[in-house]
């Protein structure tokens, strides 16, 4: 379904997330759950660290170079007998795939898990042209037939637990026994497996995203582990890669390096179970495969990124570790980001895609710990973008009033050290004498925001400037 | 008009801050696409031949594939009977017309029932033949085409796949070597298939399960030794 924009009520996203009894359970189990894996993954693996290196030079040469690859791939996919189509725009993706699809009379569309087309609000279209579009990916059909958005970029459904999913199913399977057992998830998943099956057998176009587009060979890839993207790309009369522009790579090795980065970094596996590199539509002599062959390439703003700082960000492989790792996606979850991308990459993309006006609030949502950028398979210095952004808010006067005074009678004191120090020496002073019998405040003046939901601890007397000076001044003596 | 094409080539040539003539920039595409670099290859898989088959075994079977080391092509047909047998499977399968396929010894199992063709869902054992493997994820490489087409990977509940011992490399950029050999013209096959595993979600709870839409169950038929 295609998303309404609230990233701008994200402060009222996250409070709802925060009571959300079942959605913090789920929640509980994404750090556990990935993080491990990606670090038993890398531990395993002594040239992890030289392949990430690799992998963020492969992505900056592609992107220095784009519009060269571009055209290069797309002389490669026509050579194959294929089709490529550039969209500036969600509208312009729209209208090119709907029109592949009526042109072809299509009924039914299969899909593959892609974050583009939650993007560009693909399904809505389609079923508003008639023609009903069919996630396939599991998450992906969990949150379809709940008319849900994904919550994370490769674990749609993990704000779900099977509870939720037993429920859906019996309202929506209505064909099958109502005594069946689904208490367990392989019988939730046996039982999607044979609705999608039949699914898969009539679709008349296939439509997926792609992990990459190689230019040496016009190559599009696809990773999955369900199996789902081959069987939405082999059954039906024609195959659509949705893709962006930075999902170029100049060759077969190329790829080959990133591949060996993103299924580490998503779920902790050496390789996803299927890596499968298309090209062009089934040859005339082949026993089966799409008989079309299309490749769709969406700007909607991304051309516009590789100018300045933002380009960075176009290194993204949507591994989701930036995501798994975030303090603060661990409390709130993916919903309360308020668009299609979140967690750090969200935070640092959404604003350049629908706007700062719109998506201001998310680069606020960061306690800037750096954990993001420290396991970013292509190495994307997160928290800098992050920073990036809460300037250009700040510079278009987005930030709230109080914040922005608050911030300059702060920057006022910063600038001249002469003032800092003694106020801040004499405030440390004081609330470490008020919080003297308990160690801690219960409530603050002008702190309320934080002593609301905790505790705010009393200092210790000195401030840190001071006692960095103390601490310098002691190991030169000790040295001496 | 400019077409939606002319737009977004002169975004990216503004935010570039280039025209897409200049020189130095077309020959670092050329040199990147004609010398396609390796990049950083992982030592794990660089081993003497018989310790590289021995993690190649070792990667298939971790990645929740099965494994059947047999001598030589005489015995595949056994070892499938075997294996439907011991899965109280019909003894009926369906293959591509690969030549390496057809010429396996099928009259020693005359009670096994061999069909050739595309999948259309309803066959619950696909045989399939790789071009080879990887040692470094357990990873097997198959490739599309008039005698091997790529539903027998998919639909299939049991997808059987033969790879011969000497066609185990280390790495994947060995097989890419290989395939730019094999197609030396260009394109590419419709498609090339890399598989570890059979198919498995997470997506219910992060529970782990195998056999979501393709294979539930992926058997591996190394023939022969390392060479």
């Amino acid at each position: 379904m295609s998303i309404a924009i609230t990233s701008p009520q994200l402060k009222e996203n996250a409070a709802e997330a925060l009571k959300d009894a079942q959605l913090q359970e789920a929640l509980a189990k994404v750090g556990p759950g990935f993080i491990g894996k990606r670090a038993a993954a890398a531990a395993a693996m002594p040239e992890f660290d030289a392949l990430r290196d690799s992998a963020r030079d492969i992505k900056n040469h592609t992107l220095a170079h784009l519009d060269l690859y571009l055209e290069r791939f797309e002389e490669k996919v026509r050579e194959a007998g294929g089709h490529v189509h550039y969209a500036v725009d969600a509208a312009d993706a729209r209208a090119i795939i709907t029109d592949i699809c009526k042109r072809l009379s299509a009924k039914t569309v299969t899909k593959g898990k892609s974050m583009i087309s939650e993007e560009i609000g693909l399904n809505d279209h389609l079923e508003a042209q008639g023609i009903i579009p069919v996630e396939t990916d599991l998450g992906e059909y969990l949150i379809q037939i709940r008319h849900e958005t994904p919550s994370h970029i490769i674990a749609p459904a993990i704000h779900l637990n099977k509870r939720q999913v037993e429920a859906d199913f019996r309202r929506v399977h209505t064909d099958l026994p109502a005594d069946r057992d689904l208490t367990e998830p392989t019988s939730l998943l046996a039982e999607a497996r044979g609705e999608l099956r039949q699914k898969f057998l009539v679709a008349d176009v296939g439509i997926t995203g792609a992990n990459f587009l190689i230019a040496e060979t016009g190559t599009s890839v696809l990773v999955t582990n369900e199996g789902n993207g081959d069987l939405t790309q082999t059954l039906p009369k024609a195959h659509i890669v949705l893709a962006s522009l930075e999902k170029l790579v100049p060759t077969l090795e190329d790829a080959t390096q990133l591949l060996r980065v993103l299924a580490r970094s998503a779920t902790g596996q050496d390789m996803s179970v299927y890596t499968t590199f298309s090209t062009g539509p089934r040859r005339p002599q082949d026993g089966d495969g799409p008989g079309e062959y299309h490749v769709v390439l969406l700007d909607n703003g991304r051309s516009a990124m590789l100018e300045g700082e933002l380009r960075e960000m176009l290194r993204c492989i949507r591994c989701g570790a930036c995501m798994n790792h975030c303090p603060v996606y661990h409390a709130i979850g993916g919903h309360a980001y308020g668009w299609v991308y979140p967690g750090p990459m969200g935070s640092v993309l959404t604003p350049s895609l629908i706007g700062v006006e719109k998506g201001a609030n998310l680069p606020n949502a960061s306690t800037f710990c750096g954990r993001c950028e420290e396991v970013c398979p292509v190495r994307i210095p997160l928290p800098k973008l992050m920073r990036h952004w809460r300037e250009k808010e700040f510079e278009r006067h987005l930030t709230p009033a109080p914040q922005r005074y608050g911030l300059k009678v702060w920057s006022f004191f910063a600038t001249r050290g002469w003032l800092y120090r003694p106020a801040t020496r004499l405030a440390m002073a004081a609330l470490s004498l008020l919080g003297r019998s308990k160690g801690r405040f219960s409530s603050l003046p002008l702190a309320g925001g934080w002593t609301k939901y905790r505790d705010f601890p009393a200092p210790e007397g000195d401030t840190f400037q001071a006692q960095w000076r103390a601490r310098k001044a002691s190991s030169r003596s000790n040295a001496a | 008009m400019s077409t939606s094409r002319d737009i977004v080539l002169a975004s990216v040539r503004r935010s570039l801050g280039v025209t897409s003539g200049e020189a130095p920039r077309r020959q670092a595409v050329d040199d990147r696409l004609k010398g396609h670099p390796a990049g950083v290859v992982p030592a794990r898989g660089q081993l003497a031949p018989a310790e590289r088959l021995a993690l190649f075994k070792d990667k298939v079977v971790a990645a929740a594939a099965t494994l059947d080391h047999l001598p030589s092509t005489a015995e595949v047909p056994g070892a499938i009977a075997a294996y439907l047998r011991a899965r109280n499977l019909p003894a009926t399968l369906l293959r591509g017309a690969d030549p390496r396929l057809a010429a396996l010894p099928w009259q020693n199992e005359p009670q096994l029932d061999v069909w050739i063709g595309p999948s259309d869902g309803r066959q619950l054992v696909g045989l399939s033949h790789a071009l080879g493997g990887v040692a470094e994820s357990g990873t097997l490489v198959l490739l599309s085409g008039p005698d091997n087409p790529t539903t027998l990977n998919f639909l299939p509940d049991h997808h059987l796949v033969v790879v011969d011992a000497r066609d185990v490399a280390g790495d994947y950029e060995t097989l890419w070597t290989r395939i730019r050999a094999l197609f030396p013209e260009g394109p590419l096959p419709r498609e090339v298939n890399w598989i570890t595993g059979p198919s498995r979600s997470a997506d219910i709870e992060q529970t782990l399960l195998l056999g979501a839409h393709g294979p539930r169950s992926l058997h591996v038929l190394l023939v022969g030794e390392a060479g």
